[in-house]
């Protein structure tokens, strides 16, 4: 195995592209080094992305903020800044594994190693995230919810990286939430998950708003119908019941040790439900 | 082919020697004579093989040695100075706060980083803190009570 750790974005993806046989991405390796540990992969090179400077910076923009994709998850829970526009999306990254793997991880590897149980893709996807990606070919954004097709396979091409994540600028009021249900207090995968962005109007009515549920699919999915039933409403009880049966209707999940089809589908809505009531609360509705 | 890597642990300069795939752990344990540091699950689940890397905890065992270069490294053997012991090593001893003391030292850094962000921990605050760590001796009780005993005598 070749280990390199360039200080560029295009060293990086030189690297990358000129690799003959197995290439991976190195940022925080909660998922790549239990890989190559356990014998299920075999890099012949390992490019550490955590040398390039650019990578480790969360950047507050005018059009929003840049998280670099080597910034682990503890880095983004202690930016002030961060937590305020989007507090949904540093809780769902706040919850991934223990402090030790906090210091480590980051939502790019989250997304990148694309599980449908990824704590923090639900809520990127809610909040509307792009992932920017860098490669022989240049540079090109797609939405968060496009890069994984299916349990760790993702949409990156050969030599192409994620080099940061950008979450669009806060208007107004607005808010986010994520939930998820784990059979015990912490250091869980979910079982079922949900998160939910959204932005009021005039007199809290919802003008605008994302769902999007984890744990119940191939991969983590944006639920178009959930958005709908709660746009236009105050959230009373018959959005929140229309929206619960919006997100279940979008459930295709697994029956498998932590949880059995007919769980995830109830519980989706549940949580869906609950994430909304936090959202809105958040963006300041009543 | 080894790659020649230049730390610092302890606030000592170390170079070493090891393979691109070697994990820290085996580094620290296998080619430094630092054997603090355990392997219990060697997958980033236990936390038997804490330490911290540039002031944060991390699972050694899920960080390549080569990561180390240019780093600053942190392991068990640098909580005591000289024959004094640090407080939380006082007071683990104190509350018996260990039986089988495999997990004893990831519970230390584990618990030192936590009192560094946080030097006044809610007895939840300490269980989450270090939910990452995992004791089948214990039943965790003794270790909460030594870590509050602890933050305790630091803050003085």
């Amino acid at each position: 195995m070749q280990y390199e750790a360039p200080e560029t974005t295009k060293a990086a993806v030189g690297l990358l592209a000129k690799a003959k046989g197995s290439a991976y991405v190195l940022a925080g390796g909660s998922d790549l080094l239990v890989r190559m540990k356990g014998g299920f992969v075999e890099p012949d090179l390992v490019v550490d992305i955590k040398r390039i400077k650019p990578m480790r910076e969360i950047k507050k923009t005018a059009s929003g903020f840049t998280i670099g994709a080597a910034v682990s998850c503890a880095e983004m829970n202690e930016n002030k800044a961060l937590i305020k526009a989007w507090p949904g999306v540093v809780e769902a990254a706040g919850l991934i594994g223990s402090k030790q793997v906090q210091s480590r991880c980051t939502v790019t590897g989250n997304l990148c190693n694309s599980s449908p149980a990824a704590d923090s893709v639900p809520a990127l996807v809610a909040a509307g995230a792009k992932a920017v990606i860098q490669g022989p070919r240049g540079k090109r954004k797609v939405a968060v919810e496009d890069i994984p097709v299916g349990p760790g396979r993702n949409s990156l091409k050969k030599g192409e990286l994620i080099e940061a994540i950008e979450l669009p600028a806060r208007k107004g009021k607005s808010g986010d939430a994520y939930l998820r249900f784990i059979p015990r207090t912490e250091m869980d995968i979910a079982v079922v998950s949900a998160g939910v962005s959204l932005t009021l109007g005039d007199k809290g009515v919802i003008k605008d708003a994302r769902v999007a549920l984890g744990a119940v699919a191939p991969t983590v999915r944006l639920v178009k119908e959930a958005a709908k039933a709660i746009i236009g409403t105050k959230l009373d009880e018959a959005a929140l019941e229309k929206l619960g049966k919006a997100a279940s209707a979008a459930c295709s999940p697994i029956d498998d040790k932590r949880g059995t089809i007919e769980f995830r589908t109830k519980v989706a809505a549940v949580l869906a439900k609950r994430a909304a009531q936090i959202a809105y609360k958040r963006a300041g509705g009543k | 082919m080894a790659v020649l890597v230049s730390t610092t642990i302890n606030g000592d300069n170390v170079e070493f020697a090891c393979e691109p795939n070697e994990s820290l752990l085996d580094v620290l344990r296998n080619r430094l004579g630092l054997s603090g540091a355990k392997e219990g699950c060697g997958t980033g689940d236990c936390g038997a093989c804490s330490v911290q890397v540039d002031g944060r905890v991390v699972c050694s065992c899920l960080v390549l040695g080569v990561e180390a270069e240019g780093r600053e490294i942190e392991t068990v053997e640098g909580l005591a100075h000289g024959t004094e012991l640090h407080p939380l090593q006082t007071k683990f001893l104190e509350h018996a706060a260990l039986q089988c003391g495999v997990c004893t030292p990831g519970f230390l850094m584990a618990a030192k980083a936590l009192l560094e962000k946080n030097p006044d921990p809610t007895e939840e605050e300490i269980r989450f803190g270090l939910a990452g760590n995992l004791c089948r001796c214990t039943g965790y009780d003794k270790i909460v009570r030594a870590v509050q005993d602890a933050a305790k005598v630091m803050r003085g």
